[in-house]
């Protein structure tokens, strides 16, 4: 038996800062963008936030994650800092990338985030590498390699999942089904009743869950990494969510009806996972308050840092191509 | 430790021996030193175990070195490549096996949108340290899909490194300079080239990336030849000099990162250059080193045009003749140097 997040006060707390974090965080890029504050072009996973922290959760510090273009998530989840990243995002030199990547390219060694991605399904067989990596350098170093649905159909995701299940490493292919590849519904791309049926033809576990759920997603990958740690190899997880905001900006939602978007709205992970902690006693309605002013604040002045941090330059471009 | 640890012999101390071996034996005395050396270096590739290698370059070196570090895979090259990534980003030192360097294309994201970029785009957080090593080129009759000379491709993606040994010594010294650089760098390797000879110096030797070699010097013209075709232009060479042309030959050996100073020294001395590569000739490794000569002070010195000699702009076909009418022989190495020298 796992915990029981939401009756624990630490664990409910956390996971709950981590989805407001997420969420204000995005909030937060959407208004700059908005406002033609902020440059280029970005994905966000408003909706999708149990995901990331659920999953997150089941992993320590030198775990290895690999992200997508939608990797806000992920990378808030994993541990990074919201300065360095909003930093990224406003162009900064004191950005993660020093304003080389921008959105779609965050990583944070420091907390096992080998990067979010431009490519879909690029990340999945990195995330196969790096589990092979701590197979051999001997680590107990798990790998989770976030991905969409939409990488379903690359042909990287096959090879990743294939080499992992040959060599049977520790890594969990964890699939964000948010139901669209840009728009392509997910229910008419594969012929499967759920995508974690697909799991077998690999020889490998799968399984299907809420990925509205915290406690949903932690069991299963908590299950996965245990598995995996112990040398019991790969494993697939599919966590159903919807993103509620368009893919990127050039998205005018035509593909799907404002009453598919509402009903998901209805379902949205952060009131459900407060209401569970309230029912559980794991957090008070003043916890619950307390958490949410406290991200608020925090992201307040995450952006004003990041804000007052000096333009990335272009005084080494030309030396920064090779490591030396 | 989960690595099936077989003992390796330590990498013998360079002593300035030299001993005559082939191409491809070369190429494996790198691997076995390099894995002597470091216990995260390891080649992945399909068939590289107890196949030994599609061109017996990995040889018997499971044997020695376990299948742990010599490790086979499926067929799926995007994974293989990709799976390198991610063990180089994570402390490992992969040299990935492409069983022909013309599979390189189902492997290209990640080594042109992943390998190559990840250093640059993440900030300079992540370092890939990868080889990729690929035999590339035609001569065998296998035809356009397993043929090609595709450096060009990679020198154009800012972030590789792209070496082409020309000689067994720089077959075993590039690879092992290569294992050292903490960036991603393409090896290809010429398949007509596997089962020649040369001295190779023994022991654990390094020539390093970014230094052209000059192996004939002379005062009439300059060569410039990559891969296959630097042994095609030194035969040429010596009918040229029976014929009292001398030349100088360049093997710039590693094309990215280049020595021009050796390239615009060596054609300013004899004030006529001839440029020679076996790949399609339309935006070639070639077309580079012309421009960079025309762009030089170099350019003052010439006595006639820059003369290119290279592969038809058609792919790789199957006949003997038809193939071997594809790309520049010895015989039109030394037409072509003739007519620059008398001419001009």
């Amino acid at each position: 038996m796992n915990t029981q997040i939401v009756a624990n006060r630490e664990l409910a707390a956390s996971s709950l800062a981590t989805m407001w974090k997420i969420r204000r965080f995005e909030e937060a890029v959407e208004d700059l963008y908005g406002r033609g504050l902020m440059h280029g072009t970005m994905h966000l996973s408003i909706g999708q936030e149990a995901v990331p922290t659920g999953a997150c959760l089941a992993l320590n510090q030198d775990d290895y994650i690999t992200s997508t273009h939608r990797g806000h998530g992920h990378c808030i989840a994993k541990g990074a800092d919201m300065e360095r990243m909003m930093a990224e995002l406003l162009a900064k030199e004191t950005g993660y990338c020093r304003g080389r990547g921008g959105s779609m390219h965050i990583a944070d060694t420091a907390t096992g985030n080998l990067g979010a991605n431009g490519i879909v399904a690029g990340g999945v067989p990195i995330a196969t590498g790096a589990a092979l990596s701590a197979k051999m350098r001997g680590t107990k170093q798990v790998a989770v390699s976030f991905h969409g649905d939409g990488a379903m159909g690359e042909g990287a995701w096959h090879e990743g999942v294939v080499l992992a299940a040959m060599w049977q490493l520790p890594v969990v292919f964890l699939c964000e089904n948010n139901l669209y590849g840009m728009s392509m519904s997910s229910e008419k791309a594969f012929n499967l009743e759920q995508l974690s049926d697909r799991a077998k033809g690999y020889g490998i576990p799968g399984v299907t869950v809420d990925g509205n759920d915290v406690q949903a997603v932690y069991d299963a990958t908590k299950e996965a990494v245990d598995r995996a740690r112990a040398g019991g190899g790969p494993t697939f997880i599919e966590a159903k969510t919807y993103r509620w905001r368009g893919h990127s900006k050039s998205d005018k939602n035509l593909y799907r009806t404002r009453d598919e978007i509402d009903e998901w709205r209805g379902k949205d992970p952060i009131p459900l996972f407060e209401a569970q902690a309230l029912a559980a006693g794991g957090l008070t309605q003043a916890d619950i308050d307390s958490v949410r002013d406290n991200v608020r604040t925090e992201l307040r002045s995450a952006v004003q840092r990041a804000n007052a941090a000096p333009d990335a330059t272009a005084d080494d471009l030309l030396s920064a191509v090779y490591a030396r | 430790m989960t690595i099936e640890t077989t003992a390796v012999q330590a990498a013998a101390p360079a002593t300035g021996e030299t001993v005559t071996m082939t191409y491809s034996e070369a190429v494996r005395d790198a691997l076995r030193i390099a894995m002597a050396q470091d216990p995260n270096v390891f080649i992945m590739g399909e068939d590289v175990g107890t196949y030994g290698g599609a061109f017996g370059v990995t040889g018997e070196l499971i044997n020695e070195i376990g299948p742990d570090r010599v490790r086979d895979t499926t067929i799926s090259e995007l994974g293989i490549m990709g799976a390198g990534v991610g063990a180089a980003m994570t402390g490992m030192r992969p040299i990935v096996e492409i069983q022909f360097s013309d599979f390189t294309a189902q492997a290209m994201d990640q080594i042109a949108n992943q390998a190559a970029k990840i250093h640059f785009m993440l900030g300079g957080a992540v370092n890939v340290p990868m080889v990729i090593r690929a035999p590339g080129g035609s001569g065998t009759g296998a035809a356009a899909q397993h043929s090609q000379s595709l450096e060009a491709w990679f020198v154009h993606i800012p972030g590789l490194k792209v070496v082409m040994p020309a000689t067994a010594d720089d077959a075993k010294g590039l690879l092992l300079s290569a294992i050292d650089d903490p960036n991603p760098v393409m090896v290809i390797e010429h398949k007509l080239l596997y089962k020649t000879s040369g001295e190779v110096r023994t022991g654990d030797i390094r020539t390093p990336l970014g230094v052209a070699a000059v192996p004939r010097e002379g005062k009439d013209l300059t060569i410039i030849a990559t891969g296959v075709e630097v042994s095609r232009a030194l035969e040429a060479a010596e009918i040229l000099a029976a014929d009292g042309i001398e030349a100088t030959v360049v093997d710039p050996r590693t094309l990215k990162p280049l020595d021009s100073d050796t390239i615009l020294r060596t054609v300013k001395a004899t004030g006529r250059v001839l440029l020679v590569q076996e790949a399609v000739r339309t935006l070639g490794f070639m077309s580079e080193v012309s421009a960079i000569i025309s762009e030089s002070d170099a350019f003052g010195y010439l006595r006639a045009p820059i003369k290119r000699l290279a592969g038809l702009d058609i792919p790789i076909p199957y006949a003997p003749k038809l193939e071997r009418a594809s790309v520049p022989q010895v015989e039109d190495i030394v037409a072509a140097a003739t007519d620059l020298v008398r001419k001009w």
